[in-house]
């Protein structure tokens, strides 16, 4: 039976993949990648899954959880699987995987969706499961923890110092999405400021005058909010109060940056918890209704299966395939960000070892699927209008008309006229360069959902899923600052012991201070760039959460390696390995690549040496000192995130060389092994 | 039949309320009052007010939500 279903899904995977691979010429329909999708997911979830769960891992049904064993009733409660699930997947599921697949579209969709699921079932799912499985074996430690115990104080230091650096970059990239939605735009801006008010009063609702009635307060809140979508579309029709939210990139970046810091210090019941609550219905809500309306509509991809910027001369980023695609999408196929909370958070509430499959590769595969439907989103895009929507001006020659005849030149036709009645149905005034993502994921996904619920309303669910996107993008914006900010206390701690007490305010407002300064310092800059800044920002996001899923990988490999089942090492070395491989080449070409357009030090000198020669408009020479300033900090970025990542590795890789000699390796912390005293079968 | 079907639908949705409200943590203070009476029997549990004011600070002070 099992090797009839294994074969069966096989060949249905094969089948699926075979009919994309080779259906070259004429559009493909969408349900063949999710057909192609689901079976693999299967066979890994299936198979995969459960041979490492039963024999790498030898999770052990009998043995007490942490918390079962530590039950406190508040962070450590023995909860039924699939609430654990649905609680691991509203954790580790953000914008992430709705951007990164949107941009690697620039490749064609062929090779996103083969990254995504490869790179899911052998590489992020089981970077989740395995570390969900070891924080639970150690008490629910998080991964700095386990980096120490395990490795040493050198490698917890890389993490801790990964973990810092990336959340800035992701921090700066994620506003920059946001900024680049709302640029003059008053329907999506007053829509974004809208929730802001709405969350707090959802915080106050829920504080004093219901206490405790999250539910309730939830309710109303989405309510509001669907309201403030309709609302910023009768504002956009106003002409005395459009003009009130109709902004530049710039103004919108310090408003960005000034409510960062607002909401790290504001106490979090009054913004956070609330908002958090109701992005975490949105986010089901709207992954649910886009399925549906996916498999109900059956789309056309019109994008090729592979373009011509496989070549590395694409205008939304540049550099070629191999490795950028790999790059582009993290969250979705590999995200180092999950094992943060796959150790700390989740494992404190898995009430048997027998569901870490469910809830960490589980989740993960549920990601994933996310990712490949944002996919299909910038896919069944006219071609023209993806490139037009995404790429910044200065990459398609300068202006739209410019952009429209090299568009067509590149053999993907699309007119001004075209651009401008798409513009006009979505309510904006413009959608040429709307770089960062999210605009073209809102025009596909509000073509998606206006084509199954409601023709004509393509304006209110194209602003529905900016407003979607921005609730996720400012959820994260806080949580981040706040976890960079504890991170800098407790750094800073150990310097001046004051500075360390994460309650007193002068050491709140210092430490969220410098936080908030380092992301915002990167928005800046990231706003100025005439080339937009997400094609040098998002690169260097998805090489830092890849080196942090190196990292994690290092960690679980050397846990592997010193415990009796170390001959299956090779089940997280492997996407160590890829993964090493491919963000050192993407590290070194970002750094050292000749062409000015990929390498941080090459873009540098060029700009040098035209600023020197008096050859840039003055629109850019006015910025060209911070631009060079910054490809250079860039670079020392890039090179100190190589740094750490191989610093890890190679304390791992001392641990494989023991085990290989035969010499003796300490064996890994585990906690003592008690008997489960829960009844078996008693679960949701 | 159609009553079996419609007590099906029913108990499905009614699971799926629960678990996304488990997701949610919209249950936590029904977990933290089951563990008081079982923990601390004789002590009084904190209100479903107190509790949330706690356990909100408590909750954020950590890595809960990625990219």
């Amino acid at each position: 039976m099992r090797k009839l279903l294994g074969i069966g899904l096989a060949a249905g995977a094969a089948f699926a993949l075979g009919g994309i691979a080779l259906n070259r010429g004429e559009s493909i329909n969408a349900l063949w990648v999710l057909a192609a999708g689901a079976c693999v997911y299967a066979l890994g979830y299936r198979f995969y899954a459960a041979w490492i769960s039963a024999r790498v891992l030898a999770a052990d049904a009998t043995r007490a959880t942490p918390a079962e064993r530590l039950d406190n009733g508040r962070d450590f409660v023995p909860t039924a699987r699939w609430v654990v699930f649905g609680h691991h997947f509203a954790a580790i599921a953000g914008p992430g995987p709705l951007i990164g697949p949107t941009l690697a579209a620039q490749f064609g969709y062929l090779p996103g969706v083969l990254w995504i699921l490869v790179g899911s079932v052998l590489g992020g799912c089981v970077q989740d499961m395995v570390v969900l499985f070891a924080s639970t074996r150690r008490d629910g430690r998080t991964l700095g923890q386990m980096a120490r115990d395990e490795l040493g104080p050198v490698g917890g230091l890389a993490a801790i110092l990964g973990t810092l650096a990336i959340m800035v970059i992701l921090i700066a990239v994620l506003g920059l999405v946001v900024v680049n939605a709302m640029k003059h735009s008053p329907w999506a801006t007053s829509t974004v400021f809208a929730t802001i008010p709405i969350a707090m009063g959802v915080g106050l609702y829920m504080r004093v005058l219901r206490p405790g009635r999250v539910a309730e307060a939830s309710l109303i809140g989405v309510a509001l909010l669907l309201l403030a979508v309709a609302g910023g579309g009768w504002l956009d029709h106003q002409p005395a109060l459009r003009p009130l939210f109709d902004h530049e990139a710039t103004a919108l970046a310090g408003f960005v940056i000034g409510y960062g810091f607002v909401a790290a210090v504001l106490p979090v019941w009054l913004l956070l918890a609330p908002r958090d609550y109701l992005s975490t219905f949105l986010k089901l809500g709207t992954v649910v209704l886009l399925a549906i309306a996916i498999v109900l509509l059956r789309p056309e991809l019109k994008l090729p299966a592979m373009t011509r910027f496989v070549d590395g001369s694409g205008p939304i980023f540049a550099g070629p395939l191999f490795p950028f695609v790999f790059i582009t999408i993290a969250c979705g196929a590999v995200s180092g960000f999950h094992a943060l909370v796959s150790s700390g958070t989740t494992p404190k509430l898995i009430r048997t070892e027998a569901d870490v499959r469910l809830v960490g590769y589980g989740s993960m595969v549920l990601e994933s699927l996310v990712a490949i439907m944002a996919m299909i989103a910038a896919a069944l895009l006219d071609p023209g209008v993806y490139f037009a929507i995404n790429s910044p001006l200065a990459a398609l020659g300068g202006d739209a008309h410019a952009a429209v005849a090299t568009l067509s030149g590149w053999g993907f036709p699309v007119s001004i006229e075209q651009m401008q009645s798409l513009a006009h149905e979505v309510g904006e005034a413009t959608l040429f360069a709307r770089t960062g993502g999210a605009p073209s994921l809102a025009v596909g996904m509000a073509s998606i959902l206006s084509g199954v619920f409601g023709a004509g309303l393509l304006a209110v669910w194209y602003h529905f899923a900016i407003m979607f996107e921005a609730v996720f993008i400012l959820t994260t914006l806080d949580a981040g600052t706040r976890v960079g900010r504890f991170m800098l206390q407790d750094a800073l701690g150990h310097l001046v012991p004051a500075l360390g007490r994460t309650s007193w305010y002068p050491s709140v407002l210092l430490s969220s201070g410098l936080v908030v300064a380092a992301w915002g310092y990167f928005l800046y800059v990231g706003v100025i760039d005439p080339n937009g800044g997400i094609n040098i920002l998002w690169p260097l996001f998805g090489i830092s959460n890849q080196m942090l899923a190196g990292i994690a990988l290092a960690v679980v490999t050397a846990i592997i390696l010193r415990g009796p089942r170390w001959r299956h090492a090779w089940v997280t070395a492997l996407p160590l390995a890829w993964l090493a491989i491919v963000t050192s080449v993407a590290a070194w070409q970002k750094l050292f690549d000749p062409s000015p357009k990929i390498g941080f030090l090459a873009g540098a000198r060029d700009l040098a040496a035209r600023l020197a020669a008096g050859a840039l408009p003055p629109a850019k020479a006015a910025v060209a000192g911070r631009l060079i300033f910054n490809q250079r900090l860039d670079a020392a970025l890039t090179a100190f995130f190589l740094v750490v990542v191989w610093v890890v590795i190679l304390d791992m890789l001392r641990i494989a060389w023991q085990r290989l000699r035969g010499a003796a390796v300490p064996p890994s912390r585990e906690a003592a092994y008690v008997a489960t005293r829960l009844e078996e079968g008693a679960r949701a | 039949m159609p009553e079996r079907a419609a007590g099906l639908a029913r108990a499905l949705l009614a699971r799926l309320a629960e678990i996304l409200r488990g997701a949610a943590g919209l249950d936590r203070y029904e977990h933290y009052l089951a563990h008081a009476r079982r923990a601390h029997p004789g002590e009084p549990p904190l209100s479903r007010a107190e509790f949330f004011r706690r356990d909100e600070q408590e909750r954020w002070s950590g890595v809960r939500r990625c990219c």
